[in-house]
């Protein structure tokens, strides 16, 4: 007996041999929503020379704190998918080392951060989605600004995450304190105070409010007919409908001011193995098959000004034209604060 | 005392490592103890306030598994009937589902616009809906005896079926009858079953986390919430830290209680009285009131969720199935539900391979002696560890050789191993000890020794404990999904990993699939079960 235990323990020892990084593997830390297609990506390992290892940490949140807690010896050499919202917090800790991709000229520059050494890949917007069904059958018409919210007539219909748990649900509020700010006699707060009391549900995360409380999806259970969502959940509908639809369930408000606007970059990690393997990661991310594979992937818009929309985006995808748009550094200075507050209110 | 080296060694490296390693960086960031981070801790009611609530729900969720447990434990100590083990198979299910899917089986069911409130509002003509649980305290509690019911009815009844049936008749012979003799007999004989089968329905209780999050408002937090919202939203590690340490001191507090209510329990290898069919009207009154009870609370939301599972607009379905196999958008984070069931089982046989072959070794160390005291509840503390903790532990320990493991697919039986080991070590430990000495003593004498002497007769006695102890390994390892999500990992997705991608993308063909996968996961558990039940009676074996 003791012998085999030793005997198995020395064959569980030995797998545990440390895996050295070479030149030729670039290995890429990314969330759990990170998707590629499988022809793009092995047409840049083929062109490039170099094999591509996935690392996924988690969601946003996670994967940016497991980073910072590894920054001396990273577990990847570039990162993707820290988004405005956590960027401050992974700048703090110098996370990246600079670079500045020569594709950086085909992308939109409002989405650039200059001087930061991250590049910006992807944008989505988070707006109210409204179940198109209801709404017809009640008459109701749509709100036009966030301020529409509290009025009794959307009495217990909307759905909102969580700011401490969800990025939607932080998008959703940093759109409140956008619109309404923090001093006057109309505070971010008060207003939060009306949605309370007009009750509005708090769901603890996306797929919670989505499938659990809104009740426009196809899938869902629920019984509320707005939620916090994407500009781009109404073409995900049309794309995974089963048997397949002319128009899709659900709708995203996208009125002015009332979308907060999530962008998403990548950086090269410093200490990273493979600096130059990052890079050119980097620049693939920029590229067009890279960009125009995005959207059916991870449901988000290219940056690239290069990359066409598949058509399912082009029919029922609709961005904002006037989505709330916050710097990362205003972000970086409010945001633990505006959701301690936001808890203390809304949930204690 | 040898034999507990592997798993000494084992725990050091993979458990006390890492969480020190981050309590250390966490709470002494300069090398100095700092705790002005978690300074919020004493300062603000919020957190006594938390740690209320977190017992509350526990011990009302404890009492209330208890209360139906208890007589169904009864029913299926005494009485021996057609399906009895299939029951037992099925009722152990709900333990690896992971919460997202209980919820939503739960909603299809309950829900505002669920199947009962629907038949309800039809047959009664009511304009509302009569029940409304969502998001309330009921709800967390219906759902905490969903997933705990079978660990109390298994703990009492193998305990009750191996009691000798004569202290009872003595009993009644006295005149103790009706509740006399549940209160003045029964329950004092279970006492030892039921407090243990309590302390460990409260711990699994106190650090619930998906249920809470999922099924309750987000005005009810649990610590292990709380622990977690601090470590990834807020990345308040001192706090986080803090939290964890108070979560942990409790538990080994209340483990070392159970520990020594747990030695009390030893099953009797000899003269259990034999189960029988029922007979009297009032003894089948209580088997199908057990059955009804197990049928509502257990399988009625397991069936509701198959039944959705298969319907698409009102009609028989095999779409959810047919679209897990197909990748039309040619991604690289498809998935096909073989090599997800693939995954799931290499890495549930791995870790029953680990869990068992410690989980012995340890229970052999623990047998006698001192030690056993303090060693046995260090054993259970995974159990009351955060999966954010130990996920932020590996990523700051394990990052050099020898250990060089963060990125390593190992990293995940190795984690599943931590939470299955109490399991394997509470079910082989009753029967080792219940080896009276002088057997092993006659077998010497009759010239058995060393490797002999264990296989021939040690090992058939706790063959059951050790058969009990792997399936509990291979069913922590199927429904595990905290550390499968808070691992750096290449990409090799569980069953319960999948579930999660389908369910985090809009769209009615990925609710379905993930519906779909629950029943995969679910039919292929009941098998594992059903062949494990048919090679054990129920009078042996704890759990």
């Amino acid at each position: 007996m003791r012998t085999m235990l030793l005997l198995a323990w020395l064959i569980v020892g030995s797998v545990f041999v440390p895996v050295s990084a070479q030149d030729s593997t670039v290995r890429l830390v990314t969330h759990d929503s990170f998707n590629v297609s499988e022809g793009v990506l092995a047409a840049f390992e083929q062109e490039s020379g170099l094999t591509v290892e996935i690392l996924r940490l988690g969601d946003a949140g996670t994967m940016v704190n497991q980073s910072i807690l590894s920054r001396e010896n990273p577990l990847g050499d570039v990162l993707y998918g820290v988004d405005n919202t956590f960027l401050s917090r992974a700048l703090d800790a110098d996370l990246f080392i600079p670079y500045e991709s020569p594709l950086l000229e085909r992308v939109d520059s409002s989405f650039s951060v200059p001087g930061s050494p991250v590049v910006p890949v992807d944008f989505g917007d988070v707006c109210l989605n409204y179940d198109v069904a209801a709404f017809e059958a009640s008459g109701l018409p749509l709100p036009t600004s966030l301020a529409d919210l509290v009025h009794p007539e959307y009495a217990r219909a909307l759905v909102v995450q969580n700011p401490a748990t969800s990025s939607p649900g932080l998008a959703f509020l940093l759109a409140t304190v956008a619109v309404f700010g923090e001093d006057g006699d109309y505070t971010y707060l008060d207003y939060w105070s009306d949605l309370v009391a007009n009750e509005v549900v708090i769901a603890d995360d996306w797929t919670d409010a989505y499938y659990g409380q809104f009740s426009g999806s196809a899938g869902s259970a629920g019984d509320y007919p707005l939620v916090v969502s994407y500009a781009s959940s109404p073409p995900a509908e049309v794309f995974f409908a089963d048997p397949p639809v002319n128009a899709a369930p659900t709708g995203a408000v996208t009125a002015p001011e009332m979308c907060f606007r999530q962008i998403e970059y990548a950086g090269v990690l410093a200490n990273a193995a493979n600096v130059e393997g990052a890079q050119r990661f980097i620049d693939f991310m920029l590229s067009r098959s890279f960009q125009e594979d995005l959207p059916l992937q991870m449901f988000v818009f290219p940056v690239s000004l290069d990359a066409a929309l598949p058509d399912v985006f082009q029919q029922y995808a609709v961005v904002p034209e006037e989505p709330v748009i916050m710097s990362f550094d205003a972000i970086a200075a409010g945001r633990d604060r505006w959701i301690a507050e936001w808890t203390e209110l809304v949930l204690r | 005392m040898l034999l507990g080296l592997p798993v000494f060694l084992f725990l050091t490296a993979f458990y006390v490592y890492p969480i020190l390693s981050l309590f250390a960086a966490s709470l002494a960031p300069e090398g100095r103890l700092d705790l002005s981070g978690a300074a919020a801790l004493v300062d603000s009611p919020y957190y006594l306030r938390l740690l209320g609530f977190t017992v509350a729900q526990a011990a009302l969720s404890t009492l209330l598994t208890l209360a139906l447990a208890l007589p169904s434990a009864y029913v299926f100590a005494r009485f021996d009937f057609g399906g009895k083990r299939l029951l037992l198979a099925l009722a152990t299910l709900p333990f690896v589902l992971p919460t997202v899917v209980v919820a939503a089986a739960f909603s299809a069911l309950i829900g505002e616009s669920g199947l009962l409130n629907e038949a309800l509002m039809g047959t009664l003509s009511l304009v509302e809906p009569p029940i409304r649980l969502e998001r309330t305290l009921a709800i967390i509690l219906i759902v905490h005896v969903f997933y705990n019911y079978s660990v109390a009815l298994r703990l009492i009844a193998s305990f009750w079926a191996s009691q000798s049936p004569s202290i009872e008749e003595a009993g009644r012979t006295l005149g103790a009858h009706g509740w006399r003799l549940w209160w003045h007999v029964r329950l004092p004989i279970l006492r030892p079953a039921i407090l243990g089968a309590a302390l460990l329905v409260f711990i699994f209780c106190f650090t619930s986390f998906g249920v809470v999050l999922i099924l309750g408002e987000p005005r009810f937090a649990t610590l292990e919430v709380e622990i977690y919202r601090q470590a990834t939203s807020l990345f308040n590690l001192p706090l986080a830290a803090a939290l964890s340490i108070i979560q942990m001191g409790l538990m080994y507090l209340l483990m070392i209680v159970y520990a020594g209510i747990q030695r009390q329990v030893v099953v009797e290898l000899r003269s259990p009285q034999q189960a029988r069919t029922p007979q009297r009207p009032a003894e089948r009154a209580a088997l199908a009131a057990s059955l009804l009870v197990m049928f509502t609370l257990l399988f009625a939301p397991l069936l509701a969720l198959i039944v959705r599972a298969f319907t698409l607009g009102g009609g028989f379905t095999l779409r959810y199935f047919a679209a897990l196999n197909s990748n039309p958008r040619g991604s690289i984070l498809f998935t096909p539900p073989m090599t997800a069931v693939g995954n799931s089982l290499v890495f549930a046989i791995a870790t029953m391979l680990l869990g068992l072959l410690l989980g012995t070794a340890a229970a052999y160390a623990l047998r006698r002696g001192r030690l056993a005291r303090w060693l046995d509840p260090l054993l259970m503390l995974p159990l009351a560890t955060s999966a954010v903790t130990l996920g932020f532990g590996f990523i700051i320990a394990l990052d050099e050789p020898p250990l060089n493991l963060r990125s390593s697919v190992v990293l995940i039986p190795i984690a599943h191993t931590l939470v299955a080991l109490p399991f394997v070590i509470r079910s082989v430990l009753p029967a080792l000890r219940a080896i009276p000495p002088a057997l092993p003593d006659a077998a010497r004498v009759l010239g058995a020794h060393g490797w002999s002497l264990w296989r021939r007769v040690e090992l058939p006695l706790i063959a059951r404990g050790l058969i009990v102890g792997a399936v509990f390994a291979f069913t922590v390892s199927m429904g595990e999904f905290g550390a499968s999500l808070f691992i750096a990992r290449p990409d090799t997705p569980t069953v319960p990993v999948v579930i999660f991608r389908l369910l985090g993308q809009p769209g009615a063909l990925n609710y379905g699939q993930a519906l779909a996968l629950s029943v995969i996961l679910m039919g292929v558990c009941a098998l594992a079960f059903i062949l494990i039940e048919r090679s054990r009676s129920l009078g042996a074996g704890d759990f």
